[in-house]
Protein backbone atom coordinates (compact mmCIF):
# COMPACT_ATOMS: atom_id res chain seq x y z
CA UNK A 1 0.00 0.00 0.00
CA UNK A 2 1.06 3.44 -0.94
CA UNK A 3 1.16 6.62 1.61
CA UNK A 4 -1.85 9.19 1.36
CA UNK A 5 -4.94 7.14 2.10
CA UNK A 6 -6.10 8.91 5.31
CA UNK A 7 -10.19 8.92 5.04
CA UNK A 8 -9.72 12.88 5.52
CA UNK A 9 -6.87 13.03 2.83
CA UNK A 10 -9.08 11.12 0.61
CA UNK A 11 -12.28 12.98 1.11
CA UNK A 12 -10.08 15.80 0.47
CA UNK A 13 -8.24 15.44 -2.90
CA UNK A 14 -11.48 14.00 -4.40
CA UNK A 15 -12.27 17.26 -6.62
CA UNK A 16 -8.48 17.35 -7.87
CA UNK A 17 -8.78 12.87 -8.53
CA UNK A 18 -12.13 13.12 -10.13
CA UNK A 19 -12.08 15.91 -12.19
CA UNK A 20 -9.23 16.46 -13.43
CA UNK A 21 -8.47 19.85 -11.65
CA UNK A 22 -5.77 21.73 -11.61
CA UNK A 23 -4.30 25.67 -11.10
CA UNK A 24 -4.07 28.37 -14.13
CA UNK A 25 -2.18 31.36 -13.66
CA UNK A 26 -3.68 34.84 -14.98
CA UNK A 27 -0.72 36.53 -15.12
CA UNK A 28 1.59 34.11 -17.24
CA UNK A 29 -1.12 31.67 -18.76
CA UNK A 30 0.79 29.08 -17.70
CA UNK A 31 -1.42 25.64 -16.41
CA UNK A 32 -0.47 23.02 -13.65
CA UNK A 33 -1.24 19.87 -12.27
CA UNK A 34 -1.59 19.32 -9.16
CA UNK A 35 -3.10 22.48 -7.87
CA UNK A 36 -0.59 25.09 -6.64
CA UNK A 37 -1.10 28.27 -4.76
CA UNK A 38 2.46 30.04 -5.72
CA UNK A 39 3.25 30.49 -9.62
CA UNK A 40 6.72 29.08 -9.73
CA UNK A 41 7.24 31.43 -12.50
CA UNK A 42 5.41 34.56 -11.15
CA UNK A 43 5.54 33.81 -7.58
CA UNK A 44 4.07 36.63 -5.26
CA UNK A 45 3.17 38.25 -9.29
CA UNK A 46 1.03 35.29 -10.19
CA UNK A 47 -2.41 35.07 -10.09
CA UNK A 48 -3.40 31.62 -9.63
CA UNK A 49 -6.97 29.58 -9.56
CA UNK A 50 -8.51 26.64 -9.84
CA UNK A 51 -8.96 25.12 -13.84
CA UNK A 52 -10.26 21.91 -14.68
CA UNK A 53 -8.96 20.48 -17.59
CA UNK A 54 -10.46 18.83 -20.59
CA UNK A 55 -9.05 15.16 -20.35
CA UNK A 56 -7.69 15.12 -24.08
CA UNK A 57 -4.33 14.70 -24.59
CA UNK A 58 -1.14 12.70 -25.62
CA UNK A 59 1.64 10.16 -24.16
CA UNK A 60 4.86 11.62 -23.22
CA UNK A 61 6.87 8.65 -22.32
CA UNK A 62 5.60 5.56 -20.81
CA UNK A 63 6.32 2.74 -18.91
CA UNK A 64 5.29 -1.40 -18.74
CA UNK A 65 5.25 -1.55 -14.60
CA UNK A 66 5.99 -5.79 -14.24
CA UNK A 67 6.82 -5.19 -10.52
CA UNK A 68 4.05 -3.28 -8.99
CA UNK A 69 4.33 -2.01 -5.50
CA UNK A 70 2.28 -3.56 -2.37
CA UNK A 71 -1.89 -2.59 -3.53
CA UNK A 72 -1.36 -3.15 -6.93
CA UNK A 73 -0.45 -6.44 -7.75
CA UNK A 74 -3.44 -7.49 -9.32
CA UNK A 75 -3.04 -5.23 -11.64
CA UNK A 76 0.57 -5.96 -13.20
CA UNK A 77 1.54 -5.96 -15.63
CA UNK A 78 -0.31 -2.08 -16.74
CA UNK A 79 1.27 0.49 -18.19
CA UNK A 80 2.13 3.75 -16.52
CA UNK A 81 2.50 6.90 -18.20
CA UNK A 82 3.12 10.78 -18.39
CA UNK A 83 0.46 12.38 -20.33
CA UNK A 84 0.91 15.95 -21.44
CA UNK A 85 -2.98 17.68 -21.32
CA UNK A 86 -3.74 20.09 -24.20
CA UNK A 87 -3.86 22.76 -21.59
CA UNK A 88 -0.05 22.39 -21.44
CA UNK A 89 0.26 20.69 -17.99
CA UNK A 90 1.54 16.89 -17.44
CA UNK A 91 0.41 14.04 -15.07
CA UNK A 92 1.37 11.13 -14.39
CA UNK A 93 -1.70 8.09 -14.53
CA UNK A 94 -1.88 4.20 -15.98
CA UNK A 95 -2.95 4.09 -19.83
CA UNK A 96 -5.76 1.18 -19.66
CA UNK A 97 -7.69 -1.00 -22.22
CA UNK A 98 -5.33 -0.59 -25.11
CA UNK A 99 -3.60 -2.85 -27.09
CA UNK A 100 0.05 -2.16 -25.34
CA UNK A 101 1.36 -2.46 -29.03
CA UNK A 102 -0.50 1.10 -30.21
CA UNK A 103 1.53 2.88 -27.25
CA UNK A 104 3.58 5.50 -28.63
CA UNK A 105 4.75 8.69 -27.41
CA UNK A 106 2.27 11.10 -29.19
CA UNK A 107 -0.60 8.58 -29.34
CA UNK A 108 -3.73 11.12 -28.81
CA UNK A 109 -5.11 9.94 -24.80
CA UNK A 110 -8.48 10.79 -23.10
CA UNK A 111 -9.45 10.65 -19.42
CA UNK A 112 -11.31 8.00 -17.53
CA UNK A 113 -12.60 7.76 -14.13
CA UNK A 114 -11.66 4.37 -12.82
CA UNK A 115 -10.87 2.64 -9.48
CA UNK A 116 -7.00 3.32 -8.44
CA UNK A 117 -6.85 1.09 -5.50
CA UNK A 118 -8.76 -0.35 -2.67
CA UNK A 119 -7.84 -1.13 1.41
CA UNK A 120 -8.27 -4.69 1.26
CA UNK A 121 -11.69 -6.05 0.88
CA UNK A 122 -13.35 -4.03 3.58
CA UNK A 123 -11.60 -0.66 3.21
CA UNK A 124 -11.62 2.80 1.10
CA UNK A 125 -12.02 2.67 -2.59
CA UNK A 126 -9.88 4.71 -3.87
CA UNK A 127 -11.03 6.28 -7.44
CA UNK A 128 -9.47 8.66 -9.90
CA UNK A 129 -8.65 9.55 -13.45
CA UNK A 130 -6.75 6.96 -15.90
CA UNK A 131 -6.33 7.39 -19.69
CA UNK A 132 -7.00 5.39 -22.62
CA UNK A 133 -5.74 5.52 -26.41
CA UNK A 134 -8.22 7.76 -28.15
CA UNK B 1 31.87 36.16 2.32
CA UNK B 2 34.58 34.74 4.74
CA UNK B 3 34.86 31.22 4.75
CA UNK B 4 37.11 28.64 6.16
CA UNK B 5 38.85 26.12 3.93
CA UNK B 6 37.73 22.68 4.88
CA UNK B 7 39.64 19.13 4.59
CA UNK B 8 38.59 15.57 4.80
CA UNK B 9 40.92 14.39 7.65
CA UNK B 10 39.08 10.48 7.95
CA UNK B 11 37.33 8.37 6.33
CA UNK B 12 35.30 4.90 6.81
CA UNK B 13 32.95 2.98 5.68
CA UNK B 14 31.59 -0.63 5.89
CA UNK B 15 30.91 -3.05 3.79
CA UNK B 16 27.76 -2.66 1.85
CA UNK B 17 25.28 -5.83 1.36
CA UNK B 18 22.62 -7.41 3.54
CA UNK B 19 24.00 -7.41 7.19
CA UNK B 20 21.67 -9.47 8.68
CA UNK B 21 24.39 -9.77 11.48
CA UNK B 22 24.32 -5.96 11.90
CA UNK B 23 21.97 -3.42 13.32
CA UNK B 24 21.98 0.05 12.40
CA UNK B 25 23.73 0.66 15.89
CA UNK B 26 26.60 -1.31 14.77
CA UNK B 27 26.86 0.04 11.63
CA UNK B 28 27.08 3.59 11.95
CA UNK B 29 29.52 2.37 14.81
CA UNK B 30 31.54 0.76 12.79
CA UNK B 31 32.08 3.21 9.82
CA UNK B 32 32.29 6.11 12.36
CA UNK B 33 35.20 4.56 14.33
CA UNK B 34 36.72 3.68 11.03
CA UNK B 35 36.90 7.67 9.72
CA UNK B 36 37.82 8.61 13.36
CA UNK B 37 40.66 5.73 13.80
CA UNK B 38 42.15 7.13 9.83
CA UNK B 39 41.68 10.60 11.15
CA UNK B 40 44.24 10.39 13.88
CA UNK B 41 42.01 11.88 16.30
CA UNK B 42 43.26 10.56 19.68
CA UNK B 43 42.60 13.03 22.14
CA UNK B 44 40.97 15.67 19.89
CA UNK B 45 37.15 16.88 21.07
CA UNK B 46 34.66 16.02 18.43
CA UNK B 47 32.69 19.19 18.35
CA UNK B 48 29.30 18.49 16.29
CA UNK B 49 27.73 15.84 13.94
CA UNK B 50 25.74 15.53 11.42
CA UNK B 51 23.92 12.55 9.68
CA UNK B 52 22.08 11.11 7.06
CA UNK B 53 19.54 8.56 6.58
CA UNK B 54 16.49 9.19 4.67
CA UNK B 55 13.61 6.27 6.00
CA UNK B 56 14.77 5.30 9.39
CA UNK B 57 11.35 5.40 10.43
CA UNK B 58 9.91 3.45 7.99
CA UNK B 59 12.49 0.77 8.13
CA UNK B 60 13.71 0.16 11.71
CA UNK B 61 10.85 2.18 13.34
CA UNK B 62 13.50 4.65 15.11
CA UNK B 63 13.54 8.18 14.40
CA UNK B 64 15.72 11.05 16.18
CA UNK B 65 18.63 8.66 14.55
CA UNK B 66 21.57 11.10 15.02
CA UNK B 67 20.50 11.17 18.88
CA UNK B 68 20.98 7.60 18.46
CA UNK B 69 24.09 7.77 16.95
CA UNK B 70 26.09 10.49 18.96
CA UNK B 71 24.55 7.37 22.28
CA UNK B 72 25.82 4.71 20.39
CA UNK B 73 29.32 6.18 19.67
CA UNK B 74 29.71 7.59 22.65
CA UNK B 75 29.82 11.46 21.37
CA UNK B 76 27.16 12.73 23.97
CA UNK B 77 27.06 15.70 24.68
CA UNK B 78 27.72 16.87 21.54
CA UNK B 79 25.02 18.03 19.06
CA UNK B 80 23.65 15.83 16.70
CA UNK B 81 21.47 16.91 13.61
CA UNK B 82 19.90 14.96 11.22
CA UNK B 83 19.30 16.02 7.54
CA UNK B 84 16.87 14.30 5.50
CA UNK B 85 17.12 14.58 1.15
CA UNK B 86 15.44 11.43 0.33
CA UNK B 87 18.63 9.55 -1.77
CA UNK B 88 20.68 12.69 -1.11
CA UNK B 89 20.55 12.67 2.47
CA UNK B 90 24.20 12.05 2.53
CA UNK B 91 25.69 14.24 0.33
CA UNK B 92 23.16 17.08 1.88
CA UNK B 93 24.52 15.87 5.41
CA UNK B 94 28.09 16.26 4.23
CA UNK B 95 27.30 19.70 2.81
CA UNK B 96 25.72 20.74 6.10
CA UNK B 97 28.83 19.37 8.09
CA UNK B 98 30.91 21.15 5.73
CA UNK B 99 28.99 24.99 6.43
CA UNK B 100 29.37 24.17 9.82
CA UNK B 101 33.47 24.05 9.38
CA UNK B 102 33.79 27.05 6.90
CA UNK B 103 32.11 29.06 8.85
CA UNK B 104 34.05 28.68 11.81
CA UNK B 105 30.66 27.73 13.82
CA UNK B 106 32.86 24.28 14.16
CA UNK B 107 36.39 22.86 14.14
CA UNK B 108 35.91 18.83 14.05
CA UNK B 109 32.80 17.59 12.58
CA UNK B 110 32.04 14.05 11.93
CA UNK B 111 29.53 13.37 8.96
CA UNK B 112 28.20 9.95 8.96
CA UNK B 113 25.41 8.23 6.64
CA UNK B 114 23.56 5.49 7.30
CA UNK B 115 20.63 2.91 6.20
CA UNK B 116 19.38 -0.32 7.30
CA UNK B 117 17.03 -1.63 4.67
CA UNK B 118 17.00 -5.66 5.25
CA UNK B 119 15.36 -5.55 8.51
CA UNK B 120 11.57 -5.61 6.51
CA UNK B 121 11.03 -7.04 3.24
CA UNK B 122 11.70 -5.68 0.33
CA UNK B 123 8.81 -4.18 -0.87
CA UNK B 124 8.08 -2.64 2.39
CA UNK B 125 11.29 -1.16 1.69
CA UNK B 126 10.53 0.24 -2.01
CA UNK B 127 7.25 1.67 -0.55
CA UNK B 128 9.61 3.73 1.81
CA UNK B 129 11.83 4.74 -0.85
CA UNK B 130 8.65 5.57 -2.46
CA UNK B 131 8.62 8.38 0.01
CA UNK B 132 11.42 10.56 -2.60
CA UNK B 133 8.55 10.64 -4.60
CA UNK B 134 5.18 12.51 -4.89
CA UNK B 135 2.91 10.36 -2.89
CA UNK B 136 0.09 12.19 -3.45
CA UNK B 137 0.34 12.13 -7.35
CA UNK B 138 2.65 9.76 -8.45
CA UNK B 139 2.71 6.99 -6.19
CA UNK B 140 -0.64 6.90 -5.55
CA UNK B 141 -1.25 6.33 -9.14
CA UNK B 142 0.74 3.11 -9.46
CA UNK B 143 4.22 5.09 -10.63
CA UNK B 144 7.55 2.67 -8.88
CA UNK B 145 10.79 4.62 -8.61
CA UNK B 146 11.71 1.79 -11.49
CA UNK B 147 8.73 3.02 -13.47
CA UNK B 148 9.53 6.74 -12.76
CA UNK B 149 13.61 6.20 -14.13
CA UNK B 150 11.83 4.21 -16.95
CA UNK B 151 10.07 7.13 -17.97
CA UNK B 152 13.28 9.05 -17.95
CA UNK B 153 15.08 6.16 -20.18
CA UNK B 154 11.86 5.82 -22.99
CA UNK B 155 11.82 9.72 -23.31
CA UNK B 156 15.81 9.48 -23.30
CA UNK B 157 15.40 6.77 -25.87
CA UNK B 158 13.11 8.67 -28.12
CA UNK B 159 15.13 11.86 -28.01
CA UNK B 160 18.71 10.87 -28.45
CA UNK B 161 18.57 7.39 -29.77
CA UNK B 162 19.62 5.61 -26.34
CA UNK B 163 19.74 1.98 -26.93
CA UNK B 164 19.56 -0.28 -23.86
CA UNK B 165 23.00 -2.36 -24.86
CA UNK B 166 23.93 1.47 -24.02
CA UNK B 167 21.94 1.64 -20.52
CA UNK B 168 23.21 -2.16 -20.38
CA UNK B 169 26.62 -0.70 -20.64
CA UNK B 170 26.84 1.36 -17.41
CA UNK B 171 25.97 -1.82 -14.91
CA UNK B 172 28.36 -3.87 -16.92
CA UNK B 173 31.14 -0.95 -16.00
CA UNK B 174 30.25 -0.43 -12.73
CA UNK B 175 29.93 -4.23 -12.04
CA UNK B 176 33.41 -4.33 -13.36
CA UNK B 177 34.72 -2.04 -10.69
CA UNK B 178 32.40 -3.26 -7.88
CA UNK B 179 34.33 -6.51 -8.52
CA UNK B 180 37.46 -4.86 -7.54
CA UNK B 181 35.89 -3.18 -4.38
CA UNK B 182 36.17 -5.14 -0.98
CA UNK B 183 33.54 -2.83 0.24
CA UNK B 184 31.17 -3.78 -2.82
CA UNK B 185 27.95 -5.23 -3.02
CA UNK B 186 28.35 -6.94 -5.77
CA UNK B 187 31.97 -8.10 -6.06
CA UNK B 188 30.97 -9.81 -9.66
CA UNK B 189 31.51 -9.39 -13.55
CA UNK B 190 28.11 -9.42 -15.57
CA UNK B 191 27.71 -9.46 -19.15
CA UNK B 192 25.66 -6.67 -21.41
CA UNK B 193 23.44 -10.01 -22.31
CA UNK B 194 23.12 -10.86 -18.37
CA UNK B 195 21.12 -6.86 -17.91
CA UNK B 196 19.36 -7.29 -21.18
CA UNK B 197 17.99 -10.88 -19.90
CA UNK B 198 17.66 -10.41 -16.68
CA UNK B 199 13.98 -10.20 -15.11
CA UNK B 200 12.10 -7.05 -16.35
CA UNK B 201 10.92 -4.59 -13.73
CA UNK B 202 9.66 -1.68 -15.53
CA UNK B 203 10.17 -1.69 -19.59
CA UNK B 204 12.59 -0.79 -20.82
CA UNK B 205 14.97 -0.83 -17.21
CA UNK B 206 15.27 -4.88 -16.23
CA UNK B 207 16.86 -5.81 -12.52
CA UNK B 208 20.21 -5.33 -13.42
CA UNK B 209 19.84 -1.35 -14.48
CA UNK B 210 18.50 -1.05 -10.90
CA UNK B 211 20.68 -0.12 -7.81
CA UNK B 212 19.98 -2.82 -5.11
CA UNK B 213 18.80 -2.66 -1.12
CA UNK B 214 21.52 -3.01 0.69
CA UNK B 215 22.59 -2.11 4.32
CA UNK B 216 25.67 0.36 5.21
CA UNK B 217 27.16 3.17 6.47
CA UNK B 218 30.28 5.63 5.58
CA UNK B 219 31.41 8.51 7.28
CA UNK B 220 33.99 11.16 6.90
CA UNK B 221 35.56 13.71 9.45
CA UNK B 222 36.04 17.68 8.33
CA UNK B 223 38.57 19.98 9.74
CA UNK B 224 39.44 23.24 8.86
CA UNK B 225 42.61 22.80 6.03
CA UNK B 226 45.04 24.45 8.58
CA UNK B 227 44.50 22.57 11.37
CA UNK B 228 44.17 18.90 9.20
CA UNK B 229 47.60 19.15 8.53
CA UNK B 230 48.19 18.27 11.83
CA UNK B 231 46.63 14.82 11.69
CA UNK B 232 47.02 14.03 8.30
CA UNK B 233 49.78 14.41 5.49
CA UNK B 234 47.69 13.73 2.97
CA UNK B 235 44.50 16.43 3.60
CA UNK B 236 41.88 16.05 1.38
CA UNK B 237 40.58 19.55 0.65
CA UNK B 238 36.36 20.50 -0.04
CA UNK B 239 36.44 22.80 -2.79
CA UNK B 240 33.14 23.34 -3.97
CA UNK B 241 29.95 22.25 -1.96
CA UNK B 242 26.29 22.77 -3.94
CA UNK B 243 23.13 21.86 -3.84
CA UNK B 244 20.11 22.92 -5.70
CA UNK B 245 16.38 21.44 -5.87
CA UNK B 246 13.80 20.79 -8.68
CA UNK B 247 10.17 19.54 -8.08
CA UNK B 248 9.10 16.58 -6.74
CA UNK B 249 7.25 15.09 -9.37
CA UNK B 250 8.77 13.82 -12.58
CA UNK B 251 6.11 15.14 -15.02
CA UNK B 252 5.83 18.88 -13.14
CA UNK B 253 9.33 19.71 -15.54
CA UNK B 254 9.21 21.08 -18.80
CA UNK B 255 12.43 18.11 -19.60
CA UNK B 256 12.78 14.75 -18.65
CA UNK B 257 16.03 13.91 -20.24
CA UNK B 258 17.82 16.68 -18.16
CA UNK B 259 18.20 17.26 -14.44
CA UNK B 260 18.11 20.66 -13.69
CA UNK B 261 18.84 20.47 -10.12
CA UNK B 262 22.15 18.37 -11.45
CA UNK B 263 23.19 21.41 -14.04
CA UNK B 264 22.62 24.05 -11.45
CA UNK B 265 24.68 22.29 -8.36
CA UNK B 266 27.42 21.18 -11.02
CA UNK B 267 27.56 24.41 -12.59
CA UNK B 268 27.83 26.36 -9.35
CA UNK B 269 30.44 23.54 -7.84
CA UNK B 270 33.03 23.84 -10.90
CA UNK B 271 32.16 27.78 -10.57
CA UNK B 272 33.51 27.37 -7.15
CA UNK B 273 35.91 25.39 -7.22
CA UNK B 274 37.21 27.39 -10.04
CA UNK B 275 37.75 24.04 -12.29
CA UNK B 276 36.04 22.44 -15.24
CA UNK B 277 34.52 19.30 -15.85
CA UNK B 278 37.66 18.20 -17.88
CA UNK B 279 40.13 18.96 -15.12
CA UNK B 280 38.10 16.30 -13.25
CA UNK B 281 39.71 12.95 -12.61
CA UNK B 282 37.69 10.70 -10.63
CA UNK B 283 33.58 11.38 -10.38
CA UNK B 284 31.31 9.09 -8.28
CA UNK B 285 27.72 9.69 -9.87
CA UNK B 286 24.35 8.90 -8.58
CA UNK B 287 23.87 5.63 -10.61
CA UNK B 288 20.39 4.32 -8.85
CA UNK B 289 19.67 3.46 -12.31
CA UNK B 290 21.66 3.10 -15.48
CA UNK B 291 19.72 6.10 -16.95
CA UNK B 292 20.74 7.94 -14.08
CA UNK B 293 24.35 7.75 -14.82
CA UNK B 294 23.98 8.74 -18.73
CA UNK B 295 21.84 11.71 -17.43
CA UNK B 296 24.57 12.84 -14.90
CA UNK B 297 27.32 12.13 -17.04
CA UNK B 298 25.63 14.81 -19.20
CA UNK B 299 24.35 17.29 -17.13
CA UNK B 300 27.06 17.49 -15.12
CA UNK B 301 29.09 18.27 -18.33
CA UNK B 302 31.11 15.02 -18.69
CA UNK B 303 29.40 14.40 -22.29
CA UNK B 304 27.39 16.26 -24.64
CA UNK B 305 23.50 16.02 -23.81
CA UNK B 306 22.45 13.06 -25.88
CA UNK B 307 26.05 11.25 -26.25
CA UNK B 308 26.41 9.98 -22.61
CA UNK B 309 24.85 5.96 -23.80
CA UNK B 310 27.20 6.04 -26.62
CA UNK B 311 30.50 7.25 -24.16
CA UNK B 312 29.25 4.57 -22.20
CA UNK B 313 29.13 1.62 -24.08
CA UNK B 314 32.55 3.44 -25.89
CA UNK B 315 34.23 2.36 -22.70
CA UNK B 316 35.21 6.29 -22.14
CA UNK B 317 33.80 6.46 -18.42
CA UNK B 318 35.51 2.90 -17.55
CA UNK B 319 38.64 2.78 -14.89
CA UNK B 320 41.32 4.77 -16.06
CA UNK B 321 39.68 5.74 -19.27
CA UNK B 322 38.52 9.61 -20.50
CA UNK B 323 37.06 10.11 -17.09
CA UNK B 324 36.66 7.41 -14.68
CA UNK B 325 33.06 7.35 -13.11
CA UNK B 326 32.04 5.37 -10.61
CA UNK B 327 34.80 3.42 -9.26
CA UNK B 328 33.37 2.41 -6.53
CA UNK B 329 30.83 0.36 -8.64
CA UNK B 330 28.54 3.04 -8.06
CA UNK B 331 24.99 2.87 -6.23
CA UNK B 332 24.77 -0.13 -8.98
CA UNK B 333 27.53 -2.55 -8.14
CA UNK B 334 28.53 -1.22 -4.73
CA UNK B 335 25.15 -0.88 -3.30
CA UNK B 336 22.83 1.47 -2.25
CA UNK B 337 22.17 1.59 1.55
CA UNK B 338 20.39 5.30 0.98
CA UNK B 339 21.35 7.71 3.54
CA UNK B 340 24.97 6.48 3.30
CA UNK B 341 25.72 6.68 -0.55
CA UNK B 342 26.66 10.43 -0.57
CA UNK B 343 28.83 9.77 2.15
CA UNK B 344 30.41 6.59 0.26
CA UNK B 345 30.83 8.67 -2.72
CA UNK B 346 32.97 11.36 -0.61
CA UNK B 347 34.96 8.25 1.10
CA UNK B 348 35.66 6.62 -2.13
CA UNK B 349 37.01 9.74 -3.96
CA UNK B 350 39.00 10.80 -1.06
CA UNK B 351 40.44 7.04 -1.15
CA UNK B 352 41.65 7.63 -4.92
CA UNK B 353 42.85 11.47 -3.95
CA UNK B 354 45.08 10.01 -1.82
CA UNK B 355 46.19 7.20 -3.89
CA UNK B 356 44.39 4.09 -1.64
CA UNK B 357 42.17 2.81 -3.44
CA UNK B 358 42.60 -1.07 -3.20
CA UNK B 359 42.79 -4.14 -5.70
CA UNK B 360 43.65 -2.12 -8.85
CA UNK B 361 40.96 0.31 -8.86
CA UNK B 362 43.23 3.63 -8.53
CA UNK B 363 42.86 6.32 -10.85
CA UNK B 364 46.65 6.58 -12.32
CA UNK B 365 47.80 10.20 -10.44
CA UNK B 366 44.08 11.80 -9.69
CA UNK B 367 44.23 14.83 -7.88
CA UNK B 368 40.76 16.38 -8.69
CA UNK B 369 37.10 14.11 -7.88
CA UNK B 370 33.65 14.99 -7.95
CA UNK B 371 30.74 13.28 -5.92
CA UNK B 372 27.11 13.77 -7.17
CA UNK B 373 24.29 12.96 -5.50
CA UNK B 374 20.56 12.71 -6.32
CA UNK B 375 17.79 12.71 -3.64
CA UNK B 376 14.00 10.46 -5.51
CA UNK B 377 14.11 11.71 -9.15
CA UNK B 378 16.04 14.43 -8.97
CA UNK B 379 14.11 16.69 -7.05
CA UNK B 380 17.75 17.58 -4.72
CA UNK B 381 21.22 17.14 -6.20
CA UNK B 382 24.13 17.79 -4.46
CA UNK B 383 27.89 17.89 -5.70
CA UNK B 384 31.10 18.35 -3.99
CA UNK B 385 34.62 18.91 -5.81
CA UNK B 386 37.93 17.97 -3.49
CA UNK B 387 41.44 17.90 -4.37
CA UNK B 388 44.45 16.46 -2.77
CA UNK B 389 45.29 19.03 -0.40
CA UNK B 390 49.49 18.39 -0.20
Amino acid sequence: MTEGHGLALTWRKIPERYNLIGSHCDNCGENFFPIRHICPNCRRKGRMKNSRFSGKGEVYSYTMVYSPPTGFELEAPYVMAIIQLEEGAKVTAQLVDGDYSRVKIGAPVYMVFRKIQEEGKEGLIHYGFKFKLG
Amino acid sequence: MFMRRVAIVGVGMTEFGEHWELGFRELIAQAGVRAIEDAKLQGVKIDALYGGTMAAGRLIGQEHITALIADYMGLNPIPATRVEAACASGGAALRTGYLAVASGMHDVVVVGGAEKMTDVPAGDAAVALGGAGDQEWELFMGATFPALYALIARRHMHEYGTTREMMASVAVKNHANAAKNPYAHFRKEISIEDVLGAKMISEPLTMFDCSPISDGAAAVVLMPLEKAKEHTDMPVEILASMQASDTLALHSRKSLTEMRATKVAAKRAFEMAKVAPGDIDVCEVHDCFTIAEILAIEDIGFFEKGKGGKASLDGETALNSKISINTSGGLKGCGHPVGATGVKQAVEVTWQLRGEAQNNRQVKGAEIGMTHNVGGSGATCVTHIMKRGD
